[in-house]
């Protein structure tokens, strides 16, 4: 690589990590490096728990960062808006156009909401810190509350919703919550947890229309059955941040297309953390948006623009967490429909649980409640390419 | 160097178990355990991996 910047596009936990490889690594070429956002980079697993809460104030999110030792702090508010590999520049959103000799792209990814749902007050999605203290301010006024979407963040957003008592609709067009994770069966157990906790469930439908006037008053279901809410929080995914490479030649699948080394189609560019969709050794691509994916994959593609072939290819296996009311779940691995589940010990409803799929004679995955030392060897197990013990 | 665990901030994810089990352990109670609070300079990069790794940030080295 030649001596011109490095440019690192995002400035969020991926972001935040690479720049630390790059030092860490005793690059001392310049590095260019810009987020979208006019905050400097802040973690986002509080959003949906602490923040929500009022247990944190802002300021509390920001990611621990030794910016004078990086040499470099990101500049806020600035978006690159365009890749040219041939000139091999990047476009900045302040006009400013920065010649690379490698490209880290961190963009993330922005949450879908509901058709409509931008344009009526009361209907918020939660990504941002924003969106988390405007979702903060509105539950002060103590409303109704219904979030579309039973995955981690409307789970997490109805369980804190609940704790401040208030009235809390849950709606999810899946038969259970998390069922693409972890399976009708336990789905179904996370749905009992909700509604012991006094959640009013509807699933296995989905949301037609917004109504209301000035402020969202209620959400009409397919079924024809309505919801009346006054704040309406949508959880329903997330869109990976790509729209400035389009042209270019990085190709696109839902995401930066890498090779098995976070490596995309056009040289000296990368991508790591929720934007990126790699080539796992099953031969499929892979897509995780979980904390320790961005760390862990702002590491690999680090090492793979620095030692190309050389650098390890990146295997990981996907670790995440949610805390919802007493229950701290953990899921490490990756589970198929066909899978073989089997209930180790416990249960959801006694928040005491080790479950673990198997596949092929081999362990895949592992969700524990409330059990942090079972799990931490049960995703050691998974590394080590463990047996899967069926009971 | 002298390693610090912020507990009330831990929740026993048990990644710095993974990066440096020499010095990290999550027992059957389920909390966090220092094995060797004041390893010596060669564990150095398997503690800072362990610091970048924790989800809390709870990790900090003295020294």
């Amino acid at each position: 690589m030649n001596a011109n910047p490095i440019v690192v596009v995002g400035a969020s936990l991926s972001g935040l990590r690479a720049v630390e490889a790059f030092r860490r690594r005793g690059v001392d070429r310049p590095i260019v490096w810009v987020g979208a956002e006019n905050v400097l980079p802040y973690d986002r697993p509080p959003l949906s728990k602490q923040i929500l809460r009022g247990d944190w104030d802002a300021a509390r999110t920001a990611l621990k960062a030794n910016y004078p030792m990086l040499g470099v702090e990101p500049r806020l508010g600035v978006r690159a808006t365009a890749l040219d590999t041939t000139s091999r520049r990047v476009t900045l959103s302040d006009g400013e156009s920065i010649p690379y000799s490698g490209v880290v792209v961190a963009t993330g990814a922005s949450a879908r909401n509901l058709r409509g749902g931008e344009h009526v007050p009361g209907v918020h999605v939660l990504r941002t810190l924003d969106d988390a203290l405007a979702i903060r301010a509105a539950l002060e006024k103590r409303p109704r509350v219904a979030v579309v979407g039973a995955g981690f963040i409307g789970l997490e957003v109805a369980a804190v919703a609940r704790g401040l008592g208030l009235d809390v609709t849950l709606v999810e067009a899946l038969e259970t919550p998390l069922e693409r994770s972890i399976g009708l069966t336990l789905g179904a157990a996370v749905a009992a947890l909700h509604t012991s906790e006094g959640v009013t469930l509807r699933t296995g439908v989905g949301v037609e229309r917004i109504l209301g006037e000035g402020n969202v008053e209620r959400l009409l279901l397919a079924d024809g059955t309505h919801v009346d809410a006054d704040l309406v929080v949508v959880g329903i995914g997330v869109e990976p941040e790509t729209a400035w490479l389009a042209g270019s030649s990085v190709q696109l699948e839902r995401g930066v297309l890498c090779d098995s080394r976070c490596r995309s189609t056009a040289p000296d560019v990368v991508a790591c953390g929720d934007v990126a969709r790699w080539l796992a050794p099953s031969g499929k691509t892979m897509h995780v948006e979980h904390w320790t994916n961005a760390v862990e994959q702002a590491n690999a593609a680090v090492a793979s623009l620095l030692d190309g072939d050389a650098a390890p290819e990146y295997s990981p296996v996907p670790y995440f967490w949610s805390d919802q009311y007493d229950a701290k779940l953990q899921f490490a691995g990756q589970t198929e429909p066909a899978d073989t589940l089997r209930v180790v010990t416990g249960s959801v409803a006694t928040r005491d649980l080790v479950a673990t799929w198997g596949r092929d004679g081999k362990l895949t995955a592992v969700l524990t409640v409330n059990n942090p030392a079972v799990f931490i060897r049960t995703r050691r197990a998974i590394q080590q390419g463990a047996a899967f013990d069926a009971g | 160097m002298k390693i610090v665990v912020d507990f009330d901030v831990c929740q026993s994810h048990g990644l710095c178990t993974e990066a440096a089990p020499e010095l990290f352990e999550i027992r059957d109670d389920g909390f966090l355990y220092i094995l060797n609070e004041t390893p010596p300079d060669a564990m150095r990069a398997k503690l800072e991996l362990a610091i970048r790794e924790c989800p809390t940030g709870a990790i900090k080295v003295e020294g």
